[in-house]
């Protein structure tokens, strides 16, 4: 089987009339405060957003006004206080620790600034992890993601033998080998320099948009939100 | 009783606390009629006289006794020398018992002093095993390797040794044995304490001293006292003076001072004669003033002393051949040869006790 | 600079108080054990050296090779000159067990006989003479009040398990009148004296009193104890050198800055290792007064072993001595130093910006393992050396030290390599990281797992070697102890009596008479023997040769115990020197528990060759069912105590007693072992947890739940410790081999066959699994409850 993400994201964009309904994320009121000396910081504030297949959205913002957090809880990986995010018709409220691991697994995939691979695992076993813990694994596609990222000479090194960019290109095939829905990144570019860091954003946009995955990428660059289809900027906690 | 009882009850005061717990001597006075004391021990009674050869043996009744020679020596070489040689029994029980359940205990002290050295030994025994005791006839009476033995005791030989000095004497003499006291019976203090005691103050000496720079051959005098008892001094009686001298014209003098804290000292004496006939002399008669003071192991010890019996016109001066003849014993006291000079001139002994 | 600094350095134990209790409890557990088996020497110890100087200590002594001395020899030497005492020794049973009776003459002993003079200073009169009277300390006092015995006087500075008595008193009770054991010989003696040859031609001159013969027989026993003190002590160690570990570990940002900011690194390092100083001090004082404690509990059973075993002179009371309040601080020191030796080293080497990667730790640590399999293997060669080439006690624990050792070391890798095989056989993602994983946390738990390793090889080997010996000493007891009564008579009149009365109501009576006499130049039991079928049937041979005993009942041969054997190289058919002329070797038998020598002889020949033995013990067989009644028939006749009458229940119940009490020092130190080895796992598990978030976090982002991950982490414990068990047992088999085999040879002189109990190892297998399990509960716990935002946070800060 192969996918016709192209085809989908139109059909999904033309046919529906409900500007939520058929969206692929949607986030309503989002609240989230954490604790801090003299009482709870507001993180969000009522943050409200929607983000459909295959649409590219940055979220920016200064640091500290909780663009982060925004993007952690959309993954599964900390819970809201109050709102709602509905991915792919599954409201996230509604899920226990495994239903957010199962969507982490699966339609998700998460790429952070560092630290993103397992360090007792070779590169190429990094990039099959997550699509074998789906059960989704694809050895044809894994070597293509390879072969696309520029790894091919660095399958077999463990993560501390590679350099940053090719640890975050190694994080970048292991997000889209599990074709996941949603590529969400943090700060991906954040350790390294420009040059390195345009090079591995190019590699992203290209292979989301040829997966025909969703990207929600956090940063607090201008010039890499341009290149993204939507922006969000987020300030103390709302939406600004 | 000479200084020898009064030394030898003292030893068991310290020694053994069975004498400490005695009853004292107003107690024992009590018992003085059944001649017993509480423990059944036997205590000496006025005119009992002497047995010989029986009582040159133990006498096993009574608390103490002792076998004690001192010798007046003068070597080959024309030094002065002097000897010591003592056996005490100590009773437990007034009783005699096979092996080591026998109550009689035996210590042994030996001396041997020159101008400028004093040697001395200390030996003790356990009766029932045979490492020490006396017998009557043949005479014997030995403690480990010291001995006092011969066919009689009118003839022995004499042996004792230690660490770095030994001595092998020949003791012999033909005078009769010398009661002292009334008959024997001897007098020790105001309130009646008594002991049983006799001399042999004859003895001729030949022998040989073994001392660090080599044996010395020596002759000269020796006097033996015997004495025994139950009873022990007043408590008031702190030490005694002890004299035993030999005239250069053959006779002797036995006398000997009972410092009291509580009154006058008691003093007695027995003057003899060369043929071996005794005056006993009551107490006040006999009298010794210390002249000098020697410090002596740590103690004040009268070295020189003025000694008089103004019945006989004896006024002496006595002094010691060496003053420190300190007898480093389990009861340590002071004995040693002295000679004498003034009204008469000679030879003797001193004994003294209690100088703390 | 430096208060600056040290508040910065300190400041981290203010932060993590448990890693500070982790450092100085894991110290204090170390010295504690170490120091408390060394109390319990040192009290042994202090007790023969007391004990020795009670009867004569260091003077020489006059002997008889032959046997005891008579009294008129002494009387005769000192009637020559020689300076001589008299001593008697024998052992007075009493219903709480043996006392080693000293008869001393008072007036005779030398100054060193501390006992004499406080005689001399109380109650003369009662010591001497009838009844007599006792004098020992208050613990052994209270073991001796009994009807049959004089009064007892306790005195201060009596040394432990010994009474004296006025000899002649002591002669009465051991029965040995006329008899004088040994003549200390005082240092007085006078100017001449004849030669000894002239006066007692049968008595030697000996350099001492023969207490030395009781240090070499429990010297043994108390290597053994070290050995369990060093062990524990190097399990403890595992812990401090983990939470040193960890403690500069999480500090390397601190130093890092401290360096910056202008701190010198050896100023650093002696900071740290004054820190590391003050640290060891207070554990080490701690650790003591933990270790006296222990040693508090353990000595009254160490004590009754020593007793029983080997009759040393061993009471139950601690006495605090200096000697083992330095020897403690000193260890606690070093251990410190040991354990952190090489953290100073790297932080001393560390360049001013090293960047601070945890995973640099392992991957370094991953490097050794190829040395660590060298050093494991050099140790195997050489404990294999040590068994082959060494011989005594010594060579012995070489080769167990090395064994344990080349284990140990030879743990990680072989657990690597498994790993490495199991990563490739695992089928699945999760399981394939799960193996990854644990591989490369190898080097962080090698340390704990190794005290594991070694704590439950002692355990099994240990194990192992009480219960062959109780199963061999159960088995043995049956057969050696045939007789049904066993009964002692009060004199040689009522001995000939009793024959006489038991003749018709018993099926046999079997004399057990002996004699103790010098045989091959050392102390020997020689016993008589009837020639009964109680014998041939039941007797436990290991060697004979044919028609054994009808070679004793000729008086042709004689059986020799196995440790007399042994010492002496001899075999069947060999000839034996024995006092009276040389008999053939016919047999050897096992004679457990017995420290000595023992030769068996036919009983005429031993009243043929000593007819002064006493013959006042015997061995009734007794038809079935009349134990009972011939033993009330004996009461009632002879009005017997029953300290003198025993049947064969009674002794076997005793000896089993004794054995029990023997191990129990042993399984306590067994068991704390295996604690401190959990405790070790713990600081361990703690010390990765903490560096672990970076390793765990992506996995949790990738889509398992903490849960997921809480329940591996404990798996991974479970599996490593089951393991570990796994690799324990065959080393703690060789471990038993070497105790029943090379070292109870050596120190005791027997040999003993090697029953294995798997039961045993699987409830250590469970044991283990549950020190692994507890420890690895509480870091798992905190995974599964750590709030997201802490593992969220791995991503974004710089660590």
């Amino acid at each position: 089987m192969r996918p016709r993400p192209r085809a989908q994201a139109l059909y999904l964009s033309n046919h529906l009339t409900d500007p939520t309904a058929g969206m692929l994320l949607t986030a309503t009121d989002l609240t989230k405060a954490f604790p801090g000396e003299g009482g709870p910081t507001r993180v969000l504030d009522g943050v409200s957003f929607t983000l459909a297949a295959g649409e590219t959205l940055a979220l920016t913002g200064e640091s500290g006004s909780g663009k982060s957090t925004l993007l952690h809880i959309a993954a599964g990986l900390e819970p809201m206080d109050a709102g709602e995010i509905t991915i792919d018709g599954t409201a996230l409220s509604t899920l226990d620790d495994g239903g957010r691991a199962a969507l982490r697994r699966q339609t998700v995939s998460v790429v952070f600034q560092q630290f993103n691979l397992i360090p007792s695992l070779d590169a190429a076993a990094n990039i099959a992890f997550q699509a074998r813990l789906a059960g989704r694994h694809d050895a044809p596609w894994c070597a293509t993601l390879a072969e696309r990222l520029g790894l091919r000479e660095h399958l077999a090194k463990y993560p501390e033998q590679l350099s940053g960019g090719q640890q975050q290109r190694v994080a970048i095939g292991r997000a889209l080998a599990v074709r996941p829905k949603i590529v969400m990144a943090d700060e991906p570019t954040g350790n390294l320099d420009e040059a390195t860091g345009d090079q591995v954003i190019d590699l992203m946009l290209g292979l989301t948009a040829d997966t025909g995955a969703a990207l929600l990428m956090v940063t607090h660059s201008e010039r890499l939100a341009a290149r993204l289809s939507r922006r969000l900027q987020l300030s103390r906690g709302r939406v600004a | 009783m000479s200084g020898r009882a009064l030394l030898s009850s003292c030893f068991l005061a310290v020694v053994l606390i069975a004498f400490a717990a005695l009853p004292g001597p107003s107690h024992a006075q009590g018992f003085a009629g059944l001649g017993t004391d509480a423990e059944g021990f036997a205590i000496p009674e006025p005119g009992r006289g002497f047995t010989f050869p029986e009582d040159h043996g133990a006498h096993p009744d009574y608390r103490i006794e002792w076998w004690y020679v001192t010798a007046t020596l003068t070597g080959e070489d024309g030094r002065a020398y002097g000897v010591q040689w003592t056996l005490f029994r100590s009773a437990l029980a007034p009783e005699r018992r096979e092996g080591w359940d026998d109550p009689q205990i035996w210590f042994g002290h030996a001396g041997l002093t020159t101008p400028d050295r004093h040697f001395v030994g200390e030996r003790f025994a356990r009766g029932g095993v045979g490492q020490a005791g006396v017998q009557a006839e043949p005479f014997a009476a030995w403690i480990d390797e010291w001995r006092m033995e011969g066919p009689s005791l009118s003839e022995v030989t004499l042996t004792a040794q230690g660490p770095d000095f030994a001595y092998d004497l020949e003791l012999v003499t033909g005078m009769p044995f010398v009661p002292q006291g009334q008959n024997g019976y001897s007098v020790k203090s105001a309130s009646g304490q008594a002991s049983y005691y006799y001399s042999q103050p004859f003895y001729e000496v030949t022998g040989t001293l073994a001392l660090p720079d080599g044996p010395v051959r020596v002759s000269g005098n020796a006097w033996l006292d015997r004495e025994w008892s139950s009873q022990p001094l007043a408590e008031t009686q702190t030490g005694w003076d002890w004299f035993s001298l030999v005239f250069e014209t053959g006779e002797r003098l036995m006398g000997f001072r009972l410092r009291d804290t509580a009154g006058p000292d008691f003093t007695a004496a027995t003057w003899i004669t060369a043929e071996g006939t005794p005056t006993p002399y009551p107490n006040g008669a006999f009298r010794a003033e210390p002249l000098t003071i020697t410090p002596v192991a740590g103690r004040d010890v009268p070295t020189r002393w003025q000694v008089s019996l103004p019945e006989r016109d004896l006024d002496v001066t006595v002094e010691a051949l060496n003053p420190n003849s300190w007898m480093e014993t389990a009861f340590p006291y002071w004995e040693g040869p002295v000679s004498f000079t003034g009204t008469h001139r000679g030879r003797g002994y001193l004994e003294m006790t209690g100088y703390e | 600079m430096t208060g600056a600094a040290l508040s910065a350095i300190l400041g981290h134990w203010r932060r993590h108080p448990f890693q500070l209790a982790t450092l100085v409890l894991g110290l204090a557990l170390a010295t504690a054990l170490w120091s408390g088996v060394q109390a319990i020497n040192a009290e042994a110890r202090a007790s023969y050296d007391a004990a020795s100087a009670a009867v004569g200590g260091t003077r020489p002594v006059l002997v008889d090779p032959a046997g005891d001395i008579d009294q008129a020899t002494y009387v005769a030497l000192r009637r020559a000159g020689w300076q001589v005492s008299p001593i008697l020794e024998g052992w007075v049973r009493t219903p709480r067990g043996r006392v080693r009776l000293v008869g001393i003459d008072p007036l005779t002993a030398p100054p060193e006989i501390a006992a004499a003079g406080t005689v001399l200073a109380g109650d003369l009169t009662g010591f001497l003479g009838q009844p007599g009277m006792l004098i020992a300390g208050e613990a052994t006092a209270a073991r001796l009040e009994s009807a049959d015995l004089p009064p007892v006087t306790v005195a201060e500075g009596i040394a432990p398990s010994l009474a004296f008595a006025d000899i002649g008193v002591a002669q009465r009770l051991l029965g040995l009148e006329g008899r004088i054991t040994r003549l200390i010989l005082r240092e007085d003696q006078p100017l001449t004296r004849p030669p000894l040859a002239e006066i007692a031609p049968g008595l030697e001159e000996r350099a001492s009193g023969g207490q030395a013969d009781l240090a070499r027989l429990t010297d043994s026993f108390h290597l053994n104890l070290t050995a369990f003190g060093l062990l524990s002590f190097a399990v403890g160690l595992f812990i401090v050198n983990g939470a040193i570990g960890l403690a500069f570990e999480q500090r390397r940002p601190t130093f890092r800055t401290l360096r910056a900011l202008g701190l010198p690194a050896r100023r650093l390092t002696l900071l740290l290792v004054a820190e590391l100083a003050a640290f060891a001090l207070i554990s080490g004082a701690l650790g003591i007064a933990l270790g006296y404690a222990i040693a508090a509990a353990l000595l009254p059973d160490v004590a009754a072993t020593l007793r029983g075993l080997y009759g040393a002179p061993v009471e139950g009371g601690l006495t605090i001595r200096p000697a083992w309040w330095a020897a403690g601080m000193a260890i606690a020191l070093a251990g410190t130093a040991a354990a952190s030796a090489g953290a100073l080293w790297k932080l001393a080497r560390l360049p001013v910006l090293a960047p601070a990667r945890p995973r640099a730790w392992a991957r370094a640590s991953q490097a050794t393992l190829g040395p660590q399999l060298a050093a494991s293997a050099a140790l195997a060669l050489l404990s294999l050396a040590a068994g082959t080439l060494g011989a005594g006690l010594l060579a012995g624990f070489v080769m167990l030290g090395a064994l344990l050792l080349s284990a140990a070391l030879a743990l990680p890798a072989l657990l690597s390599a498994l790993l490495a095989l199991a990563a490739r056989l695992a089928a699945g993602p999760r399981a394939e990281w799960f193996w990854a994983d644990t591989r490369q946390q190898l080097p962080g738990l090698s340390l704990a797992l190794m005290a594991l390793l070694l704590a439950l090889a002692a355990n099994i080997g240990v194990g192992t070697m009480v219960s062959s010996f109780r199963l061999t000493f159960t088995g043995w007891l049956d057969q050696r102890l045939a007789s049904e009564i066993y009964v002692t008579a009060e004199d040689a009149a009522q001995a000939e009596a009793m024959v006489a009365f038991l003749a018709p109501r018993t099926n046999a009576i079997l004399p057990i008479w002996s004699v103790e006499r010098e045989v091959a130049g050392a102390p020997a039991e020689i016993f008589g023997v009837a020639d009964h079928a109680t014998y041939r049937d039941h007797w436990p041979l290991l060697t004979a040769l044919p028609e054994v005993w009808d070679l004793l009942a000729r008086g042709e041969g004689a059986l020799i115990n196995e440790q007399l054997a042994r010492r002496e190289g001899l075999a069947p058919g060999d000839r034996l020197d024995l006092p009276g002329g040389a008999l053939i070797v016919a047999g050897s038998y096992s004679d457990y528990g017995n420290p000595s020598a023992q030769v068996l002889i036919s009983v005429s020949t031993l009243t043929a060759r000593f007819p002064e033995v006493e013959r006042l013990q015997f061995g009734l067989r007794v038809p079935p069912g009349q134990t009972e009644a011939v033993m009330a028939a004996l009461t009632g006749e002879f009005g017997l105590d029953p300290g003198r009458m025993m049947d064969q229940q009674a002794i076997k119940a005793f000896s089993l007693q004794v054995f029990e009490r023997t191990f129990t020092v042993t399984g306590a130190l067994n068991v704390m072992t295996l604690a401190v080895a959990g405790f070790a796992i713990l600081t361990s598990l703690l010390t990765l947890a903490a560096m672990r978030l970076p390793q765990l976090a992506p996995v949790w982002a990738l889509g398992l739940t903490r849960a997921q991950l809480a329940r591996l982490e404990l798996l991974r414990a479970l599996g490593l410790a089951a393991v570990t068990m796994v690799l324990a047992i065959p080393v703690g088999l060789v471990l038993a081999w070497v105790l029943l085999a090379v070292i109870n040879v050596e120190a005791f002189g027997w040999r003993l066959p090697m029953h294995v109990f798997p039961a045993d190892w699987l409830w250590l297998g469970a044991l283990a699994l549950l020190a692994a399990g507890l420890a690895a509960l509480w870091p798992a716990l905190r995974l599964a409850r750590m709030a997201p935002a802490d593992l969220v946070r791995v991503f974004s800060n710089e660590r």
